[in-house]
C-alpha cells in the first residue's frame, strides 16, 4: 500500500518547473508537505474543479508540465471532466489520483470506489491514451518520469493507505496563491 | 461577402459582432455547452484559427477552466444557457475567492414565450444568482447594442479582475420552432 504523504514527495522531486494544481482537502496538504512552490495552485474550493483548472494551465503553457493531484472524492464530483479531457489529450497533462476510498476531509466515509468503482478504467473509457493503477510505492517514480516527457496525456490512480495524516495546511488566501503564481509563471508585469 | 456567408450558416449579424469583440479583445478560448442561442458564434470560434474551444460536458467545468487559461496567461470567455448558470454556482468561488476574470455570455430561457416549463425556474433567477455570486451583470435587449455591451463586459472582468456575465434576452435571440 501506498503513504501518500511519501508518494507526492516522490511526485515532486526535483520538480522544476512543474507546475501543480492540488485539489481541495488532502491533495493541498501533501503538496505542501512535499515543499511550498509558487507554481502550486491550492484550489481549495469549488470541488470538481481540479482537472479542468489543469486543463486550462496545460493548453495555455503547452511546453511545461502540469500535474493535477486530486482526491478520488473531487474526482467522482468532477467525473464528467475526463470525458472534456478527451477533446485536448494535452500532452504535457498528467492526473494522479489519490485513492484512499474515503472521504478523509469529514471523517473517512466510504467513496463510490470503496464499492469498486475504477477510476483508471474510466479514464480509460474516457479515451485517455495512459492510463493505470499503482499499488506499490516503488512504481511512483515512474510516473514522476514520464510526467517530465510531456509525451502525452496520463492518468495515474495510486491506491493509497486509508486513514487521515497530521495536517499540514499551505496559504489559503486565493489572491496570494494567485498573486504568487503568476509573478512565478509569466513574471510581474504581465497583464492579459 | 462574410454577411452573405453567415446568413447561408445560420450565423446572426450580432453573433459575428460578438466574435469580433472577443477576437479585438484577446480571447484566446472560447469553452461552452453547446446551445442553440449560442450556435452561431460557437461556429466562428470553431472555425477560427487563432481562438481554441472546448465542449463542456457540464458548464461549471468552465469555470475551472478559464481560471487555468487565466493563470497560464490566456483570456478566454464562457457560454452558456441561463439554464447552466444554476450548474455553476459553487464553482464561482474560485473566481471571487482569488479574483480571477470570469467573462460570461448567458442566453436567456424562461423569460419570454417560453414553450417548455421547466426552463422558467432557472431562467427567472438567473439575474438574482448572479448577482449575489458577486458577477457585475449586463444585459443586451437588442441586436444593436450587444457588440458594445460584450465589449464593456470584457473589458471590465480583464480590466478589473472582476466576474461579469451578459445576459442575452430570449427576445433578442428569438422564438425557437417548436413544430417543427
Amino acid at each position: 500500500m501506498i503513504e501518500r504523504r511519501q508518494a507526492v514527495r516522490d511526485l515532486l522531486a526535483e520538480r522544476g518547473e512543474l507546475i501543480v494544481v492540488a485539489g481541495l482537502g488532502s491533495p493541498c496538504y501533501d503538496a505542501l508537505a512535499a515543499g511550498d512552490h509558487p507554481l502550486d495552485f491550492y484550489n481549495w474550493g469549488a470541488m470538481g474543479s481540479a482537472v479542468m483548472v489543469g486543463l486550462g494551465l496545460a493548453l495555455s503553457r503547452p511546453n511545461q508540465p502540469v500535474l493535477v493531484l486530486v482526491g478520488d472524492g473531487e474526482m467522482l464530483m468532477g467525473f464528467g471532466s475526463l470525458a472534456t479531457l478527451a477533446q485536448h489529450k494535452p500532452a504535457n497533462l498528467t492526473i494522479v489520483i489519490l485513492d484512499n476510498e474515503e472521504y478523509a476531509e469529514t471523517g473517512m466515509q466510504e467513496t463510490a470506489t470503496a464499492f469498486g468503482v475504477d477510476l483508471a478504467a474510466v479514464a480509460a473509457a474516457c479515451a485517455a491514451p495512459s492510463t493505470k493503477t499503482i499499488r506499490d510505492q516503488r512504481d511512483v517514480g515512474s510516473i514522476r518520469d514520464a510526467m517530465h516527457r510531456c509525451n502525452g496525456l496520463k492518468v495515474a490512480v495510486l491506491k493509497i493507505a486509508k486513514g487521515d495524516v497530521p495536517r499540514t495546511v499551505p496559504i489559503r488566501d486565493g489572491v496570494a496563491i494567485k498573486m504568487r503564481f503568476r509573478n512565478r509563471l509569466l513574471g510581474p508585469d504581465f497583464e492579459p | 461577402m462574410a454577411n452573405e456567408r453567415d446568413k447561408e450558416q445560420g450565423i446572426q449579424p450580432w453573433q459575428r459582432q460578438i466574435f469580433d469583440v472577443f477576437t479585438a479583445g484577446q480571447i484566446d478560448h472560447v469553452s461552452y455547452v453547446h446551445d442553440g442561442g449560442h450556435k452561431g458564434l460557437i461556429a466562428l470560434c470553431r472555425n477560427s484559427t487563432g481562438m481554441k474551444t472546448t465542449a463542456l460536458s457540464t458548464e461549471e467545468e468552465g469555470v475551472g477552466l478559464a481560471a487555468g487559461l487565466w493563470l497560464g496567461g490566456q483570456r478566454s470567455a464562457l457560454l452558456m444557457q441561463s439554464s447552466g448558470v444554476g450548474n455553476c454556482v459553487n464553482t464561482f468561488a474560485l473566481a471571487e475567492a482569488c479574483r480571477i476574470p470570469l467573462l460570461l455570455l448567458v442566453t436567456m430561457r424562461g423569460e419570454f414565450a417560453e414553450y417548455i416549463p421547466f426552463q422558467i425556474p432557472m431562467g427567472k433567477r438567473t439575474p438574482d444568482i448572479l448577482d449575489a455570486m458577486g458577477f457585475d451583470v449586463f444585459r443586451a435587449e437588442h441586436t444593436d447594442e450587444v457588440a458594445d455591451v460584450v465589449a464593456g463586459a470584457l473589458d471590465q472582468a480583464f480590466f478589473s479582475n472582476r466576474a461579469v456575465a451578459v445576459l442575452l434576452s430570449q427576445r433578442m435571440i428569438g422564438r425557437k420552432n417548436w413544430t417543427k
